[in-house]
């Protein structure tokens, strides 16, 4: 499965971890329950650690560590359950979470532009021909209609600045 | 009329372009059915018994005369010749070729109307007052926060898989014409004690298989607020409604499990962290908005016009009695067009009386028309001297039956005609309901009766309000009806109740014109509706009275 980063396909260097596995050396990303049993003692490690959220847990109980934690990684368990949209604006937005915020299970070509407004930055995509496609897709959509925390001007306050410009020339 | 500028051009050619992308990705093999199915959703195409059922928008019901021109043009061009007015402010076209969509929708885009949400589980198209900017009393013109949602709500990239569909309403008179209590989230526009504008905000409403009328969860949101409250209001549900069961993944379901208190605390604690934010509304851009909507200018005519009074016709007088509605303007009249004719399918216009009426919008209504859910035309502006003559026109293209809101008016979803889901026909049942009231004298005595047909229960229909309520059941392989009465979808909604047990197809008229006869005979006085007759009594005399022969 291609991770997707910054437009670009990438080697994936963090190591998924499953719930009965020892954690091994270097970047991890373990299952929420299992960070949960010791996040400090995790969080001690010398290398990056990531934590899988399920869409179904309040990411509020993240909040303590996650200015200790590299990355988050929302759960699509199919494309047609969006719980994990919510979660990644409240993660950027409300919890000001600055780092990487990766979308698994399900993500498919169609969702990237959804995604990227709601704040992933990482993208692991199930099909190749989709992940090529990324660059091209996210452009898809110049105008967008709602603000959110990717910072994009929306076509109401493109059209107040214009007026705005119009009124001083 | 909302004009379209640059920047909303530009998005719904990027639009077109990217489900143009995506059908050929569907005829190509890379997309699944499944996987393209909810991306065609979005677009309002469904896969229906025959074809690729098209759901085309009109956004709070407005549509200028070369909006409709441009519908009558796909209907003739991709489909066979007509379109079908729906209960939710959409026209659908039933016989669309996969293949040619792209086509379809690029020029419906050049006169900018879309199908963007009007189906899957996202927020559909916001539905408002057919009368809304010229019926007297009104707080503001809703259209324009119907506009305001409908820009905010459009591709929303958090809410485009809710648990279910959501769907918005928004009534700014008393008259509640939106039916804002069946909805998922219904607007009351409303004033606070200090004259400010703002919203009362009902949750939770819905028929389908379990009916619900919306609860208030807030008594007054202030006008600049609502945008963060909807918010507040749709992350909470996408956070908690149900996804394990679609039949329990409405908003009412969810509501109805956390009960309306607690339901409004988490909104209340969302909208806490939101409401001062980005979302605040700043008059400006309501102006923009408002800027954009074009409102006619009205002259100064006589409220009783001698055209008026010289006309003389019966058929006329009729008409003039039954689908000509007071305007705020004197001088001026909101015309229905009751697209109801005896014997014909609720709702279907052809596009050759798509153009007509376009036609007779340029010249009698400043080249405006509304859409309403009861599945009938407006002209909204029409001078009341031109009313003979405006009449004379609908009339030869079979668009003046006087029988708005008369039993014969009926409201009908598309039933096994058209329907994959459905168990019964429901088009036939109102065809012949409309033969049987074809006496205007008699449907005009019976007075105001809102009969509403679904062919199962998911309830396109609305047949949990409808003064008569009839729903398709499947009974063995062969088509039954339960009938219910004593709903209505305004401002006092209510589920209508079950009479008894479900009648044969060839039975329903018979039953409906037992329960009519039943109400002439019960009625308090010949001004008392079948709707208030029947919450005086009871559902106890229709029920005698239908099954004491059965
Ligand atoms: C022919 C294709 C159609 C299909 C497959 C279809 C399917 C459905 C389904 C499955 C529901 C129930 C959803 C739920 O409660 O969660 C529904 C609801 C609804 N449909 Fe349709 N429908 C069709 C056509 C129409 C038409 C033609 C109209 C208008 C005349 C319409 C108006 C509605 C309305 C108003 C509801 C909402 C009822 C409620 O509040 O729960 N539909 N539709
Ligand atoms: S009520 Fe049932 S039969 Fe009628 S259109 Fe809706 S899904 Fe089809």
């Amino acid at each position: 499965m291609p991770l997707v980063k910054s437009g670009a396909i990438v080697a994936d260097d963090y190591l998924h971890v499953a719930d009965g596995d020892a954690i091994a050396e270097g970047a991890v990303l373990l299952p929420a329950a299992r960070f949960l049993v010791d996040p400090e003692g995790v969080l001690k490690r010398n290398s990056k650690v990531g934590v899988i959220w399920p869409n179904s847990r309040n990411i509020a109980e993240l909040a303590p560590w996650l200015d200790r934690v590299a990355a988050v990684a929302l759960v699509f368990p199919t494309f047609r359950d969006g719980r994990a949209y919510s979660q990644a604006r409240l993660l950027r937005e409300r919890y000001g979470f600055r780092g990487e915020l990766r979308a698994t299970g399900q993500v498919l070509r169609d969702q990237f532009v959804f995604m990227l407004r709601s704040g992933f930055d990482a993208f692991e995509v199930k099909k190749d021909s989709d992940a090529a496609a990324f660059t091209e897709v996210a452009r898809r959509y110049s105008v967008v209609y709602q603000p959110t925390g990717d910072g994009r001007a929306t076509a109401a306050a493109r059209r107040l600045s214009r007026q705005n410009a119009e009124a001083r020339s | 009329m909302y004009a379209y500028d640059e920047i909303d051009r530009t998005f719904l050619s990027e639009r077109v372009a990217e489900f143009r992308d995506q059908v050929r990705r569907r005829l190509n093999g890379e997309l699944t059915e499944e996987e393209f199915k909810s991306l065609r959703l979005m677009n309002g195409v469904y896969l229906q018994l025959h074809a690729y059922m098209f759901r085309v928008a009109i956004p709070y019901g407005t549509l200028s005369a070369q909006q409709l021109r441009r519908l009558a043009h796909v209907g003739r061009k991709y489909d066979r010749g007509y379109g079908h007015f729906t209960t939710r402010q959409n026209i659908q076209f039933n016989w669309i070729k996969l293949a040619e969509l792209p086509d379809a929708m690029e020029d419906l885009a050049e006169v900018g109307i879309h199908a963007i949400q009007t189906s899957g589980n996202c927020v559909r198209n916001i539905t408002t007052d057919q009368w809304a900017g010229v019926v007297p009393g009104e707080i503001d013109d809703p259209r324009v926060w119907a506009e305001v949602l409908r820009q905010y709500t459009t591709l929303h990239p958090e809410f485009a898989f809710l648990p279910r569909k959501f769907k918005i309403a928004i009534s700014a008179a008393d008259h509640d014409r939106a039916a804002i209590k069946i909805h998922d989230i219904g607007l009351r526009m409303r004033r606070n004690d200090a004259g400010e504008i703002g919203f009362e905000v009902l949750v939770g409403g819905g028929l389908g298989r379990s009916p619900f009328i919306a609860k208030t969860i807030r008594d007054f949101v202030h006008a600049r607020d609502i945008i963060s409250y909807v918010e507040a209001v749709l992350r909470v549900y996408n956070q908690y409604g149900r996804r394990d069961n679609i039949y329990k993944a409405r908003i009412k379901i969810l509501l109805h499990e956390l009960g309306a208190e607690r339901f409004a605390k988490d909104v209340e604690a969302e909208w806490a962290q939101i409401r001062d934010g980005m979302l605040e509304i700043d008059d400006a851009m309501v102006d923009d908005i408002r800027s954009r909507f074009r409102y006619p200018r009205y002259e100064q005519l006589s409220d009783t016009p001698q055209e008026l009074a010289k006309a003389s016709d019966p058929r006329f007088t009729a008409w003039l009695q039954n689908a000509v509605a007071p305007h705020k303007v004197p001088g001026y009249a909101v015309v229905t067009l009751s697209l109801k004719p005896i014997g014909g399918t609720p709702g279907d216009a052809t596009a050759e009386q798509m153009d007509a009426i376009a036609d007779l919008a340029d010249r009698y209504s400043f080249g405006e028309l509304r859409v309403g859910h009861e599945q009938n035309l407006a002209l909204p502006n029409v001078a009341k001297r031109d009313l003979p003559a405006l009449w004379r026109a609908l009339d030869k293209i079979g668009v003046a039956t006087p029988n708005v809101n008369l039993i014969s008016d009926v409201i009908s979803c598309p039933g096994l005609d058209y329907c994959s889901l459905a168990n019964t026909r429901s088009i036939p049942i109102a065809q012949e309901l409309t033969r049987r009231f074809a006496n205007h004298d008699l449907a005009a005595m019976i007075g105001r009766l809102h009969v509403n047909i679904s062919g199962c229960i998911n309830a396109c229909g609305h047949h949990h309000v409808g003064h008569i309520g009839i729903l398709g059941v499947d009974k063995n392989g062969e088509e039954f009806y339960q009938i219910t009465i004593g709903g209505r979808a305004d401002e006092g909604a209510e589920i209508g109740t079950l009479i008894g047990p479900a009648v044969p197809y060839a039975e329903v008229a018979d039953v409906i014109e037992d329960i009519v006869e039943a109400y002439l005979a019960l009625r308090a006085a010949p001004d008392e509706l079948f709707i208030d007759t029947v919450k005086r009594l009871g559902v106890q005399p229709f029920k005698e009275r239908v099954y004491a022969t059965r």
